[in-house]
């Protein structure tokens, strides 16, 4: 063996395990330098306003871990949080129940039409829901009338700010919403089907797997769970700002995927690590900007984030 | 004999604890076809990498031309006159022929662009030595298979090789095809060029090559002229066993005894049209009857198979399944994989990786896979249930793994196979349909398929068997049905069925079909 090939392997073993760990490790980093540089960063009103802030982004980007565990993408995301929200307004006479039903019932639509045009129609994932991603911010204008709307129902803004035992509501519906994805990608058959489809979707077909069904059922569920980041950040804002909520979520929710350590190509999904991806972001931006540094700085270091993170993933796919 | 083109010497090559290549010595002679053979991991890859200088060896040496060698890589070996020619073909599809036989060093004009005409020119002329004549401007992706893996051959010429490596070279093409191939091989020969033959296929180094060396773990187990060579002694050679102990047992691992088809069919598919693939196939499979389909490529084998199966859809005709085979006349929409799977079909498809396993899931998923609705409570999985089945065929189908958590992917073609016909047996099928059952493994796991596909047969599975190597029809099928385009054109039962008979059905029946190919052609 020569000296060369040690070296090789050594690197190999380096790259697999960021690919594993890399975003655990990214977090720790990233706390234990905020812990010495950074005034007021371990202050429980911080630690929870970063939670809040991410939970949106965490909610949909679980969604789109499952949309991408099957090779495809959902770009409507943003879109459909803005449908949501601009329907709130429009049914919260009926009190703040009916009214979030409503807002859900429509991502599951926006959800099922993704996943009609993908499993029935046999359109590319990023062709389908590109579609939808004009269309339905368009869509809720027009419900809106194009106007930010102010909320004032008592539920709804309990929704948005209470918290129990010091969690906000928010954050544990990320919890919520987390351990049902963890359980029913390990655990159960639908997590395999996905999987599978993912893998290898001539393959899945032929093994007889209800392969459209499971289509439609994953971009229902991106759907639904966009939807429910649309209502808790409106209830949050005490507005409905069709205009504005979720714009370009899709993109900080691919990014929380992949950093997460679930890879394009489909087959393979990693929920914490999608969790986890979404509060890097979170605390990179937080961090940049506590240290005065603008925003756009902020995104150009989650640019080489992502590429490291695209990076470590070809490294393993190629051993 | 004239100096070797090629010399390898003793080389070895080691992987961590693995010794992949133990003092392998290897002449090639200028003119000659050399046959290299052997199992799957029996150190054939790695040999072709050490030659072209993907690897280097840790012990031993190489002469090329009379001169010791150590290329740097296979860039290297290529511009040394060293010709590699892969599997899959490595080539664009896209591009029109010229242009891919001409990639990377177009032919340009004086602005330094490419010349087109000057490059369809020489293309044609190029192929024409090789007997080739096609519209050079088509893209090669509308050509066959055949004429796309000639055009690598001619791309790989076209840098004044010495010395051609082919890698299993006709593994996707048709017997039409391969003869087309041979011809090629002499014309290398009489170009004084030195061929390496890798191949699975016995056949072949009979009708092509003069030297054969086998090599088994990493070793040359046997090395000589063909002509002194029995077929037996390569095939014990290649599996490490007496030859006695290969002529009891037959080329293939098919028991003698056939089994007798009695009663009503388990399966009955009738009259299965999908023009312009199908025409009317009627196909009837007994409870233990292995019935086989034999027939050219695109003769419409895998289109029954998948037709079957409800994997493609038909224009008319039906499937009845069942003890009685009463379940049926099913139109065909409604008539799919998870349909056929819950009536009791299983099948193991062509094309292993494309449409077989899913690579990034376990053994353990991958075998489960299709049971998934049978180990469901309530929407989760039973770890304990789906373990013990896993376990059981893993046990007995021999699959060799480290555990069943490993990927699917890791495992060789053999063990990969043998996980596809896991995940269909664990049905507990009536009727499997296995199309290609052991194309592209190793010899060891060819012979534990076909001695499972004999047992399972015995305990009553019905078996709808296609392969393109007619000895295993012969020896496998207790029925053979010969298809020509599309349609059933010979049945031939019991005695009646020899590689001849087969073979005289399909000449006899494509007769005019080869004419008008032959006109188009010129």
């Amino acid at each position: 063996m020569t000296v060369q090939a040690i070296g090789h392997r050594e690197r190999a073993d380096v790259l697999k395990l960021l690919e594993a760990a890399g975003v655990y490790l990214a977090i720790v980093l990233l706390m234990l330098f905020n812990l010495a540089f950074t005034p007021h960063f371990a202050t429980v009103t911080n630690l929870r306003l970063q939670l809040v802030q991410v939970a949106p982004v965490a909610i949909v980007a679980v969604g789109m871990a499952l949309v991408i565990a099957t090779e495809g993408i959902d770009l409507s995301v943003g879109s459909t949080m803005a449908l949501a929200a601009a329907l709130i307004p429009l049914y919260i006479g009926y009190g703040a129940g009916p009214a979030i039903v409503i807002g859900l019932l429509a991502g599951v639509a926006v959800g099922l039409v993704n996943g009609g045009l993908v499993a029935f129609a046999g359109i590319q994932p990023i062709i389908a829901t590109l579609g939808l991603l004009v269309a339905g911010r368009g869509v809720a204008l027009v419900f809106a009338n194009g106007r930010l709307v102010e909320l004032f129902d008592p539920t709804l803004g309990a929704l948005g700010n209470s918290a129990v035992l010091g969690v906000p509501i928010s954050v544990l519906v990320v919890f919520g919403v987390a351990v049902v994805a963890g359980i029913a990608m390990r655990r159960a058959a639908f997590g395999r089907r996905v999987l599978a489809i993912g893998g290898n979707r001539a393959a899945a077909a032929l093994a007889g797997l209800p392969v459209k069904r499971t289509l439609l059922t994953v971009y229902a569920v991106s759907g639904c769970l966009a939807a429910v980041a649309g209502v808790l950040s409106t209830a949050r804002q005490g507005a409905s700002d069709p205009s504005f909520v979720g714009l370009l979520i899709e993109l900080s929710a691919i990014t929380a995927v992949v950093v997460g350590g679930t890879p394009l190509s489909g087959g393979r999904v990693r929920i914490v690590g999608t969790l986890m991806g979404a509060l890097l972001m979170q605390l990179i931006t937080a961090t940049l900007i506590q240290h005065n540094l603008p925003d756009s700085t902020a995104r150009m270091v989650q640019a080489v984030i992502i590429v490291v993170a695209v990076y470590v993933q070809r490294g393993r796919s190629r051993a | 004999m004239t100096t070797a083109a090629l010399q390898v010497q003793a080389v070895s090559k080691q992987f961590g604890p693995v010794r992949a290549l133990d003092g392998v010595s290897l002449e090639l002679h200028p003119g000659e076809a050399h046959a290299l053979i052997g199992e799957n991991g029996a150190g054939k890859s790695t040999l072709i990498k050490l030659i072209t200088g993907v690897y280097r060896p840790d012990v031993g040496q190489m002469h090329y031309l009379g001169e010791p060698v150590l290329f740097a890589g296979p860039r290297d070996a290529q511009a040394a006159g060293i010709s590699t020619i892969y599997q899959e073909v490595n080539l664009v599809p896209q591009r029109s022929v010229a242009g891919n036989l001409f990639l990377g060093r177009e032919p340009t004009n004086r602005l330094g662009l490419i010349s087109f005409r000057q490059m369809n020119r020489q293309a044609r002329e190029t192929l024409l030595q090789y007997g080739i004549t096609v519209d050079v401007r088509r893209p090669l992706g509308e050509l066959g298979l055949g004429v796309q893996q000639m055009i690598a051959v001619a791309r790989a010429l076209s840098t004044d090789a010495r010395v051609v490596i082919m890698d299993e070279p006709t593994s996707s093409l048709e017997p039409r095809e391969v003869d087309r191939l041979v011809e090629v091989i002499g014309l290398l020969r009489r170009q004084q060029i030195a061929v390496l033959y890798v191949t699975h296929k016995l056949d072949e180094v009979f009708r092509l090559c003069q030297r054969v060396t086998v090599l088994r773990d990493g070793r040359v187990v046997h090395s000589g002229p063909v002509a002194d060579t029995g077929r037996l002694r390569l095939v014990a050679a290649m599996l490490g066993r007496d030859v006695a102990d290969v002529r009891e047992h037959g080329a293939t691992s098919f028991s003698e005894e056939h089994h007798a088809a009695s009663g009503s069919p388990v399966l009955r598919a009738e009259a299965l049209t999908r023009r312009p693939r199908l025409d009317g196939v009627s196909v009837d499979i007994h409870a233990g009857e292995v019935v086989g389909l034999a027939g050219l490529l695109g003769s419409g084998r895998t289109e029954t198979a998948k037709a079957i199966f409800g994997a493609e859809p038909v224009d008319s005709g039906s499937v009845h399944v069942g003890a009685n085979a009463t379940v049926g006349g099913r139109p065909s929409r409604r008539w799919t994989p998870a349909a056929a799977i819950r009536h009791g079909l299983g099948m193991v498809p062509e094309d292993r990786a494309v449409e077989g396993v899913i690579g990034d899931l376990s053994v353990r998923d991958n075998i489960v896979l299709a049971a998934l609705p049978r180990l469901t409570r309530a929407a989760f999985l039973s770890e304990r249930r789906q373990n013990q089945l896993v376990d059981t065929f893993v046990t007995r189908l021999r699959i060799k793994l480290s555990s069943p958590n490993q990927k699917v992917r890791e495992l060789s073609g053999g063990n990969q196979q043998k996980v596809l016909l896991a995940r269909m047996l664990c049905l507990r099928p009536a009727v499997l349909i296995l199309d290609e059952p052991t194309r592209g493994i190793d010899v060891g796991a060819k012979a534990e398929i076909q001695a499972l596909i004999d047992e399972l047969a015995g305990q009553g599975l019905g078996v709808l068997l296609i392969s393109s190597e007619l000895e295993e029809v012969v020896e496998g099928a207790d029925r053979v049905l010969v298809l020509r385009d599309g349609a059933v054109v010979s049945t031939l039962q019991g005695t009646e069925i020899s590689e001849d008979r087969i073979m005289h059905a399909i000449a006899a029946a494509s007769l005019d079909a080869a004419e008008t190919a032959t006109g188009e052609q010129s």
